[in-house]
C-alpha cells in the first residue's frame, strides 16, 4: 500500500516537473512549498548591525530574530515578543543611583535599564562556525590557510553544527555596534543612548589601529557598561535619560543576537576574499537561513531545520478572520519550505512574469495599474475582470511614509519665520493641487497629507478633524446629509481657491507674482537629483502649479552627490523629501522639525532647517510621554504650529497596493514586520495548474515566420536569375 | 612587424597610466570620498565620525595625487592614486568596496556575457553582410530603396524599444521564451535565444547601412568592371571583388570589439536580468563603488589596446599592400 | 519694444554657424567644383526632396533659436522689468499647442481625458467617467455627433488653404519650366499637412497629450531644435578631429600614429557615463559660480545640452578617425599615392588631392549614421541618468518616458510614434540626401543610372 501510494507521489512530482518551456527556473527548482520572488538590487549588506534598507530587510528579517517582533495581524502595530520570554521591563535610577518608580518626571531619570529574558531552547541555523571535531574543538577555527584554500565555495564547508542561543550572543551584537570593521550606520546616534557605546566605541577604533589589518579583534576583552548578561537567558541594556522608544528598536535586525564563532570564524584571513563574511553569509537563529546568495541572479532561502517552536497568532484585527487570515491559527510556522528570489532589474518584465505566475506576488507600477485595478462605482479601487478570471488577490494599505516638498527655512526668499515668508508658503502649499498629483503619478494611491503623521501612526487624526485649514476648508452645502458625519458635521473638505493663495502671495508681498518692491517677477528654484522619465514629467507638472501663481519655477537637476551636499550646506531652496517610518511612533516623525535635528550645521534629518522654539519645547515634552490623551493634545499643538509655518508642504501618503496569486495564503500587508515568510502558505498544485493554463507555447507564428521568409527568398533568387541573365547578356 | 607589436604593446604601460589617472581625476571630481562614504553608509542618521571611519577603513583617506604631509619620494607614493592603481598592473583587483572581490565577480560574470555576445556576434556579422551584399546586388531597383527605408527606419528605433517588443511579442504573447532570467549550464540556452535575436534584430539597421555604402563605392571602381567583363557571375564578383575591397574599413569596426566581447552589453543584461559583465560597471558608478570602476576600465583599456594591435595586424592580412612600420 | 531678445550660447553658435555657411556659399559661388555636385544633388528627384525637408526641419529649428523674453506690465515709477520665462518665435507661432495643457494622457483627437474619473455630476451623485477635455474638442456641444463633421470641414479647409498656396507658390515658376516635379510634390505634401495641422491643431490634440498634459505635437516641434543641435553640434566636432588626425595617423605613421593612437585609446576607455557625468558637473559648477548669467531655467538646460554635444563629440570623433586611419594606410601605399610622392608633391597637396576624396564615402556614411545615432543616443544617455537637462523637450525624454507608456494597458502609444516619426523623417531625410551626395561626388558614378 505504502508502494503504490509512493508511486502516485512520484508520479505527482514528475508531472509537476513538467513545467512550461517558458519557465524561468529550472526543473530543480521548481515544484514543492516553494514561494517565488524577485530582487531589483542586490542587498549591500546583511550584517545585521550594518544593514539598514528595505531591501536587504526582506531578506535579514527572516534570518535574524530580535527579541522583539510586530504582532502580524493587529492593528495599530502591536509589539510583542519574539525570542524574548516576555516583554521587557523597564527600572528607572536617578543621577545618584536610586531607583525612581516608573511614573517619575523624566528629568530625574538618568539612567533606565532595560531587562529582556530570552525563551530556552533556541537553537542557530547549521552552520560551519559551530561545527566541532571529534574531540569537540571547532573544526573551522583556526583553520589552516592550505585548507581553505580548497574551499571555494560556501558549500563546500561539509561539516556544520548548531548551538543554542544565549544572552551572550545578544549583548555580543550590541558591542559590535561599536566594531570599527563594521561601521554600523546607527552607532552616532545609539552612541547618545547607550551608555558607554561611544568610548567602547573609542577604544576599539584605537586598539584597531594598533594591530594588523588582518588581525582579530576580541571585542568582548573591552569594558562596556552599556549591555550586560545577567544569566544564561538574560541580559540588560542601559541607556542614559528615558527612551521610551527604545523598545521598538529592539524589534530592528541592529538588536539581534550574533553569535561571537561566526566573527571568529569569518575574520579568518583569507575568508573575505572568497566573499566568506557575515555580510553574504549570515548566521540566524529565524524561520530560514540563506542557502544560496549568488547575487547577480537567485538568493534561495531554506527552512531552519532548529527553528523554535513558533506558531501561527490565533488572533487578529477584526476582520482578519472573514479575511480568512486566522484559517492556519495556532499552526507550526513556517509553513513554505523554500523561498526563491530572483534578480529581476525591470518592471515590465517582471509584472509579465508575475502574469505567467512565475512570481507570487507583485506590486503595481503606474503603467500597470489600469490593467490591474479599476475603481468601482464607489470609487473604491477593485481587480479589473482579467485580473479576477487569473484569481489574483488584492491588498491595498496605506503606508507609515510621510512624502513632503520642503523648504529651506534658511533661505532668503522662501525660508523664516517672518510673516510674509510664511504666507508666500501658505500660498504655495494651496497652490500646488496635490490631489492631481496623487491621481496623475500615483493613480489614486495615495493620501493627500495633512500633517507631519502618516495615518495608523499614534497623532494621526481621522477625517475631518484632521484636515489642514491652511490649506483645505470644509465644503458641505446647507442641507447635504450625505456629506454629513453622525453627528451633523461637515465631513467632506476642499482645497482652498486659488484665489485664497493669490491674496496670500499679494500679502506675502509678491502680488501677482511680482516683487511689490521692485516689480521683479518671482522665481523660485527647485533642488532635486531625480533623473529619468518619470522625474521629468514630475517637474513639468511641478512648473504648472507654480505657473498658476504666476511664479516661475526653475528646476536645478543636478547629480545625488551635489544635491545631497546643497541640503547639507543649506543652499537649496524647495525640495522634495520624505520619510519611512523606523517604528510606529509619532516621535518618530515630529523630531524630523526638531530644530536642534537641523540638517546645516549638526546634520541631523531636520532637512528643512526648521527652527521654532515653541515647537522644540513642546516636542521635548513629547517625546517621553505614554500614548494618552495629554500626549495626542500635545502632538496637536504642534501640528498646528508645523501647519501654520508650512516648513513643509505635507505631500501624500502613499498606499501600497499588492497583488499576489490565489495560491499564496495568508497574506496581509504589514510595513513595520520584516519577518513575514514564516506566515505564508502555498498551494503548489493550483500554482501548477495556473502555470500550465497560461504558458501555452503559440507555433503558429513560427510557421508563419518561415514561410514569409520563404515567400522572401523566392522571388529574390528569381529576381537574382533575371539579373544575372541580363548582366550575362549585357 | 614583430617589432611593431612588442612596440604597441610597450605603449600599453603609458597608455593605461594615462587612463588610469583619468579615471582617478574624473571619478573623484564627481565623487568625493565623503560621497562615497555616506552612499555606501545608508541615508539615514550618518555621522561625521562614521564617514571618517569608512574613508579610513576602505582607504580613502589620503590625498589623491599629492601628498604635501609626507616627506621625500612619499610625497607622491604616499596616495591615493598610487596606493590604488599601481595594483592594478598585475591584475590584482581586490575587494569592491562592498567588500566582495572583484576578480571573482569578473569571472562569474563574463560567461553569460560571452554566451549572448559571442552568437550575436559572429550570426550578426554574417547576416548583415550577406544583407548589404543583397541590397547592393539590387542596387538602384525599388528593393533596394526599400531595404535603406528599412534600415533607416530600423535605425531610428531606440534600441529600448526592440528590447520591450520582443519580450511583449516572443515572451508575453506567444510563451516561447521565458521573459527574463538565467540558469547556468544546459538550461541556458532558452534564456539566451531571445536577448541574442533581439540584438541581432536592432543591430541590422546601422552595420546593414554601413556595410551597403562600403559595398556601392567599391563596386563603381574599375576593378570590379573588369572582373565582370571577364565574365565572372556576380555572386563571385560580389563575394570574390567587393567584400574583399571593403574588407578593411570592416576589419576596422569588427577586429577591436573580439577582446571585449566578454564585457557584455548593459541594456540587454539589464532587460533580460541576465547576470553579465555588462551592466557592471555602470551600477558600480551609480553606487560609487570605485574598486570596481578602476578595475574595469583598467581591464578594458587593456583588452582595447589588445584589439587595436589584433586590427592592425588583421589590415596587413587581408591587404599585403598595408605596411606596419 | 515688449519685448527683449535673448541670446543663449546655442543660439549664437547657430547664428555663427549660418554666418560661416552663407559666407562659404558666397565665397564659393563662382567655384565650378563646388557648383556642380551641388546642382547635380539638387536637380535629382530624391536630392530636391529630401533637401526640401531638411530645410522644413532647419526652418522650425531656426524659428525655435530666436529666442525672447516678453516685458510684463509696467508699473508706475519702476524700471520695466521682463519675465523670466524665455520663450522662442516658434512657442509664440505655436502660442494655442502650448497653453492647451490638459490633465493628463489624452489621445490623438480625442474629446475626452484618456483615464476615467470620480466626479460630481450636476445631481451631485459621484461617478466615474472620461472627463471632457479642456481644451482639445472643446468647441463641441455634442462630440458624439459633431466630432465627424467638424474634424472633416476643418480637415478639409486646411487641406484647401495648402493646396491654394502651393499653386500661388509653384505655378508661376512652373510655367517657367524651373520647378522640378519631384520638388514640387513634396512641396505640396508638405503645404498639406502644414494646412492640417494649422487648421486642426488648435482645435484638437493632433498627436494627443503626455502625462501631465502637454500637446504632443509641440513637444515634437520643440524636440527638433534639440535634436538638430545635438546631431550638427556634435558633428561639426567630430568632423575636423576625425578628419584631420585619422588621415595624418595613417598617412604618416610613426610617432604621429603613436600620439594619436594613444589619445584615441585612452579616450575610448573611460567610461563615457564618467566623462559625460565629469563635464555636466564642471558646467554646473559654472552655472553654480555665476548664477547671473544662468538665470533662467532655458539658460541652465541650454548650457547642458552644450556640454553634453562637446563631450559627445570629443569622445565622438574615435571610430571615424580609426576608419579613415585604416584606410589612408592601405591607400598611402596604392600606385598613384606613391607615384605623386615620387613626383615631389606636397604632402598637403597629396593629403588634400588624392586621399580626401577617396574616403569621402566613409566620412558620408560615418557623419551621417553618426548624426542618426546621436539623435537616439540622448534617449539611452538618460537611461543611465547622463542626459540632456530634465526641463528641456527632447526626442530623447520623449522617447525614455514612452519606454513607460508602452506597459500601460491600455496602451499610450502616441508620444513614442510621434517621436518615432518625426525623428524617422529626419532621419531618412538626412540619408538620403547623403547618398545623392556620395553620388555627386564621385566622379566614378556619373555615367550609371
Amino acid at each position: 500500500m505504502a508502494k503504490i501510494a509512493f508511486a502516485i507521489l512520484a508520479a505527482c512530482v514528475l508531472a509537476a516537473c513538467t513545467q512550461p518551456v517558458n519557465s524561468p527556473y529550472s526543473a530543480a527548482e521548481s515544484g514543492g512549498s516553494v514561494l517565488y520572488s524577485a530582487f531589483g538590487e542586490r542587498p549591500k549588506h546583511l550584517d545585521p548591525a550594518r544593514s539598514y534598507s528595505e531591501n536587504e530587510y526582506v531578506f535579514l528579517g527572516n534570518i535574524y530574530e530580535p527579541p522583539l517582533q510586530y504582532h502580524y495581524l493587529k492593528r495599530p502595530y502591536e509589539l510583542e515578543p519574539q525570542t524574548a520570554a516576555g516583554m521587557p521591563t523597564v527600572r528607572y535610577f536617578d543621577a545618584a543611583g536610586r531607583e525612581l518608580p516608573a511614573d517619575a518626571d523624566s528629568a530625574r531619570i538618568a539612567l533606565s535599564e532595560y531587562e529582556i529574558r530570552i525563551k530556552p531552547g533556541i537553537r542557530y541555523q547549521p552552520h560551519p562556525c559551530f561545527a566541532r571535531d571529534a574531540a569537540g574543538k571547532p573544526r573551522y577555527i583556526p583553520m589552516r590557510p592550505e585548507e581553505l584554500a580548497g574551499i571555494d565555495n560556501f558549500l563546500d564547508f561539509t561539516e556544520t553544527g548548531s548551538r543554542e542561543l544565549t544572552a551572550d550572543d545578544y549583548v555580543y551584537q550590541i558591542r559590535r555596534l561599536a566594531h570599527p570593521r563594521v561601521q554600523s550606520p546607527i552607532l552616532g546616534l545609539m552612541s547618545d543612548y547607550i551608555v558607554g557605546l561611544k568610548d567602547l566605541a573609542k577604544a576599539l577604533a584605537e586598539a584597531a589601529k594598533a594591530q594588523p589589518k588582518e588581525a582579530y579583534l576580541d571585542i568582548n576583552a573591552f569594558d562596556f557598561e552599556g549591555a550586560y548578561v545577567v544569566d544564561r537567558h538574560t541580559y540588560r541594556v542601559r541607556l542614559k535619560g528615558k527612551y521610551p522608544q527604545f523598545v521598538y528598536w529592539l524589534a530592528m535586525p541592529f538588536f539581534a543576537p550574533v553569535p561571537e564563532e561566526a566573527e571568529r570564524f569569518y575574520r579568518q584571513p583569507g575568508m573575505a576574499a572568497k566573499n566568506f563574511s557575515l555580510d553574504w553569509q549570515p548566521v540566524g537563529t529565524g524561520a530560514y537561513y540563506l542557502a544560496e546568495n549568488e547575487p547577480n541572479r537567485v538568493m534561495r532561502l531554506e527552512r531552519n531545520p532548529h527553528y523554535r517552536e513558533d506558531f501561527y497568532p490565533a488572533e487578529g484585527a477584526p476582520g482578519d478572520r472573514e479575511a480568512g487570515l486566522l484559517a492556519d491559527a495556532g499552526k507550526r510556522l513556517p509553513m513554505v519550505d523554500r523561498v526563491v528570489y530572483s534578480l529581476e532589474k525591470e518592471d515590465v518584465p517582471y509584472w509579465n512574469k508575475f502574469l505567467q505566475g512565475y512570481y507570487d506576488a507583485s506590486g503595481i507600477t503606474s503603467d500597470s495599474f489600469d490593467q490591474a485595478i479599476r475603481m468601482n462605482a464607489d470609487g473604491e479601487p477593485d481587480l479589473t475582470p482579467d485580473m479576477r478570471e487569473r484569481g489574483i488577490q488584492l491588498a491595498t494599505t496605506a503606508r507609515p511614509t510621510l512624502s513632503y516638498m520642503g523648504f529651506n527655512m534658511l533661505d532668503p526668499v522662501v525660508g523664516g519665520l517672518s510673516e510674509p515668508a510664511r504666507k508666500l508658503r501658505q500660498a504655495l502649499s494651496i497652490a500646488i493641487d496635490y490631489e492631481e498629483f496623487i491621481s496623475i503619478f500615483l493613480n489614486g494611491r495615495g493620501l493627500v497629507g495633512q500633517g507631519p503623521i502618516p495615518p495608523g501612526i499614534f497623532g494621526y487624526r481621522e477625517g475631518i478633524e484632521g484636515v489642514n485649514p491652511v490649506v483645505f476648508r470644509t465644503d458641505c452645502a446647507e442641507r447635504d446629509s450625505r456629506s454629513r458625519g453622525n453627528d451633523g458635521g461637515c465631513q467632506r473638505f476642499k482645497r482652498r481657491p486659488l484665489e485664497d493663495a493669490r491674496r496670500l502671495l499679494a500679502e506675502a508681498g509678491y502680488p501677482n507674482g511680482r516683487d511689490a518692491r521692485t516689480g521683479q517677477p518671482l522665481t523660485l528654484y527647485f533642488d532635486t537629483a531625480a533623473s529619468g522619465p518619470e522625474a521629468k514629467s514630475r517637474m513639468d507638472w511641478f512648473r504648472k502649479q507654480f505657473a498658476k501663481l504666476d511664479i516661475q519655477l526653475v528646476v536645478r537637476a543636478t547629480d545625488y552627490n551635489r544635491f545631497q551636499d546643497k541640503m547639507r550646506k543649506g543652499s537649496a531652496q524647495i525640495f522634495e523629501w520624505g520619510w519611512n517610518a523606523d517604528y510606529p511612533d509619532p516621535e518618530n516623525f515630529l523630531f524630523l522639525l526638531y530644530g536642534p535635528h537641523r540638517k546645516v550645521g549638526t546634520g541631523g534629518e531636520n532637512a528643512a532647517n526648521y527652527q521654532n522654539p515653541q515647537f522644540d519645547r513642546l516636542f521635548e515634552r513629547m517625546k517621553d510621554m505614554d500614548n494618552s490623551p495629554e500626549r495626542q493634545a500635545v502632538i496637536d499643538r504642534m501640528v498646528h504650529l508645523v501647519r501654520e509655518d508650512a516648513p513643509w508642504l505635507f505631500a501624500f501618503h502613499p498606499k501600497s497596493f499588492g497583488l499576489r496569486h490565489g495560491w499564496v495564503k495568508n497574506v496581509k500587508p504589514n510595513l513595520m514586520s520584516h519577518n513575514l515568510l514564516k506566515y505564508r502558505r502555498v498551494d503548489p498544485a493550483a500554482r501548477a495548474a495556473y502555470q500550465a493554463r497560461w504558458n501555452r507555447p503559440m507555433l503558429w507564428p513560427l510557421g508563419v515566420t518561415v514561410a514569409l521568409l520563404a515567400g522572401m527568398i523566392w522571388p529574390a533568387v528569381a529576381a537574382y536569375r533575371r539579373r544575372q541573365k541580363a548582366t550575362a547578356n549585357a | 612587424m614583430l617589432n611593431y607589436i612588442v612596440r604597441r604593446l610597450l605603449y600599453a604601460i603609458p597608455i593605461l597610466l594615462g587612463v588610469n589617472l583619468l579615471t582617478f581625476a574624473l571619478f573623484f571630481m564627481v565623487n568625493t570620498p565623503d560621497d562615497m562614504a555616506r552612499i555606501h553608509l545608508g541615508a539615514k542618521h550618518v555621522t561625521e565620525d562614521a564617514i571618517e571611519g569608512w574613508k579610513r577603513e576602505h582607504g580613502y583617506d589620503k590625498p589623491l595625487f599629492f601628498n604635501a604631509g609626507a616627506e621625500g619620494a612619499a610625497k607622491v607614493s604616499d596616495t591615493l592614486f598610487v596606493e590604488k592603481s599601481l595594483k592594478l598592473f598585475v591584475l590584482d583587483f581586490g575587494p569592491a568596496d562592498d567588500g566582495r572581490d572583484i576578480a571573482r565577480e569578473i569571472k562569474t560574470r563574463m560567461w553569460p556575457s560571452l554566451a549572448i555576445a559571442l552568437p550575436t556576434f559572429l550570426v550578426g556579422l554574417l547576416a548583415y553582410i550577406s544583407f548589404a551584399l543583397l541590397l547592393v546586388f539590387f542596387r538602384g531597383t525599388r528593393l533596394d530603396t526599400a531595404g535603406v527605408i528599412l534600415c533607416v527606419a530600423l535605425m531610428s528605433i531606440s534600441g529600448l524599444f526592440y528590447v520591450i517588443g520582443g519580450q511583449y511579442v516572443m515572451g508575453k504573447l506567444w510563451h516561447w521564451f521565458p521573459i527574463s532570467g538565467y540558469q547556468p549550464g544546459l538550461d541556458a540556452w532558452k534564456f539566451l535565444l531571445m536577448p541574442v535575436l533581439v540584438s541581432l534584430v536592432a543591430g541590422i539597421g546601422d552595420s546593414a547601412r554601413f556595410y551597403r555604402a562600403l559595398f556601392i563605392e567599391e563596386i563603381g571602381k574599375d576593378y570590379v568592371r573588369t572582373a565582370r567583363a571577364k565574365g565572372l557571375s556576380e555572386l563571385r564578383v560580389l563575394f570574390r571583388h567587393v567584400l574583399g575591397n571593403a574588407m578593411i574599413p570592416i576589419l576596422t569596426g569588427v577586429v577591436v570589439v573580439i577582446p571585449r566581447l566578454f564585457l557584455g552589453s548593459l541594456i540587454i543584461e539589464s532587460f533580460f536580468g541576465i547576470p553579465g559583465l555588462g551592466s557592471y560597471t555602470i551600477d558600480a558608478i551609480q553606487a560609487q563603488d570605485f574598486a570596481i570602476v578602476r578595475s574595469m576600465v583598467f581591464l578594458g583599456s587593456l583588452l582595447y589596446i589588445i584589439g587595436l594591435v589584433l586590427t592592425d595586424l588583421s589590415y596587413t592580412l587581408v591587404d599585403p599592400r598595408v605596411r606596419l612600420e | 519694444m515688449n519685448f527683449k531678445p535673448v541670446l543663449l550660447w546655442s543660439d549664437a553658435l547657430i547664428l555663427l554657424l549660418l554666418a560661416v555657411v552663407a559666407a562659404g556659399v558666397w565665397l564659393l559661388r563662382h567655384n565650378e567644383t563646388f557648383r556642380a555636385p551641388l546642382r547635380q544633388v539638387l536637380a535629382s528627384r530624391m536630392g530636391s526632396a529630401t533637401a526640401l525637408i531638411l530645410a522644413v526641419y532647419v526652418g522650425i529649428g531656426l524659428l525655435d533659436s530666436l529666442h525672447y523674453v516678453e516685458r510684463l506690465p509696467d508699473e508706475p515709477g519702476k524700471a520695466a522689468q521682463y519675465s523670466g520665462e524665455v520663450k522662442s518665435v516658434l512657442d509664440k507661432l505655436l502660442t494655442p499647442l502650448r497653453e492647451h495643457v490638459e490633465k493628463t494622457y489624452s489621445a490623438p483627437f480625442a474629446t475626452h481625458l484618456y483615464a476615467k474619473e470620480t466626479m460630481t455630476g450636476p445631481d451631485g451623485r459621484e461617478l466615474r467617467d472620461y472627463p471632457r477635455l479642456k481644451h482639445g474638442g472643446a468647441h463641441l456641444a455634442d462630440p458624439d455627433t459633431e466630432f465627424w463633421p467638424d474634424v472633416l470641414k476643418r480637415g478639409g479647409l486646411g487641406v484647401l488653404g495648402g493646396m491654394v498656396f502651393w499653386a500661388l507658390l509653384v505655378f508661376p515658376l512652373w510655367k517657367r519650366g524651373r520647378a522640378h516635379s519631384a520638388l514640387a510634390w513634396t512641396l505640396l505634401c508638405v503645404l498639406v499637412v502644414t494646412g492640417l495641422l494649422v487648421a486642426l491643431a488648435p482645435h484638437y490634440h493632433v498627436l494627443g497629450t503626455d502625462k501631465v498634459g502637454q500637446d504632443v505635437l509641440y513637444l515634437s516641434l520643440k524636440s527638433v531644435r534639440t535634436g538638430l543641435l545635438i546631431g550638427t553640434l556634435t558633428t561639426l566636432v567630430v568632423l575636423p578631429l576625425g578628419l584631420g588626425l585619422g588621415i595624418a595617423a595613417g598617412y604618416f605613421g610613426g610617432r604621429v600614429d603613436d600620439v594619436i593612437q594613444y589619445l584615441y585609446t585612452t579616450l575610448n576607455s573611460i567610461p563615457g557615463v564618467l566623462l559625460i557625468a565629469a563635464a555636466v558637473l564642471v558646467v554646473q559648477v559654472q552655472i553654480e559660480a555665476h548664477p547671473e548669467l544662468f538665470d533662467t531655467a532655458a539658460a541652465r538646460a541650454d548650457m547642458r545640452l552644450l556640454a553634453l554635444c562637446g563631450i559627445l563629440g570629443l569622445t565622438g570623433w574615435t571610430g571615424l578617425a580609426r576608419l579613415l586611419r585604416a584606410e589612408t594606410l592601405k591607400l598611402r601605399e596604392l600606385e598613384f599615392v606613391q607615384a605623386a610622392r615620387a613626383f615631389g608633391v606636397s604632402r598637403m597637396r597629396i593629403l588634400a588631392r588624392h586621399l580626401l576624396p577617396n574616403v569621402m564615402h566613409l566620412v558620408l556614411i560615418t557623419v551621417v549614421i553618426d548624426f542618426s545615432g546621436l539623435v537616439l543616443a540622448e534617449a539611452v544617455l538618460s537611461y543611465v541618468g547622463v542626459g540632456v537637462d530634465p526641463a528641456m523637450i527632447s526626442f530623447g525624454n520623449m522617447i525614455n518616458g514612452a519606454r513607460l507608456e508602452l506597459a500601460r494597458e491600455p496602451v499610450v502609444w502616441w508620444q513614442l510614434v510621434a517621436a518615432f516619426l518625426f525623428m524617422f523623417v529626419l532621419v531618412l531625410a538626412a540619408n538620403l540626401f547623403a547618398d545623392q551626395v556620395r553620388d555627386a561626388l564621385d566622379p566614378k558614378a556619373k555615367g550609371r543610372a
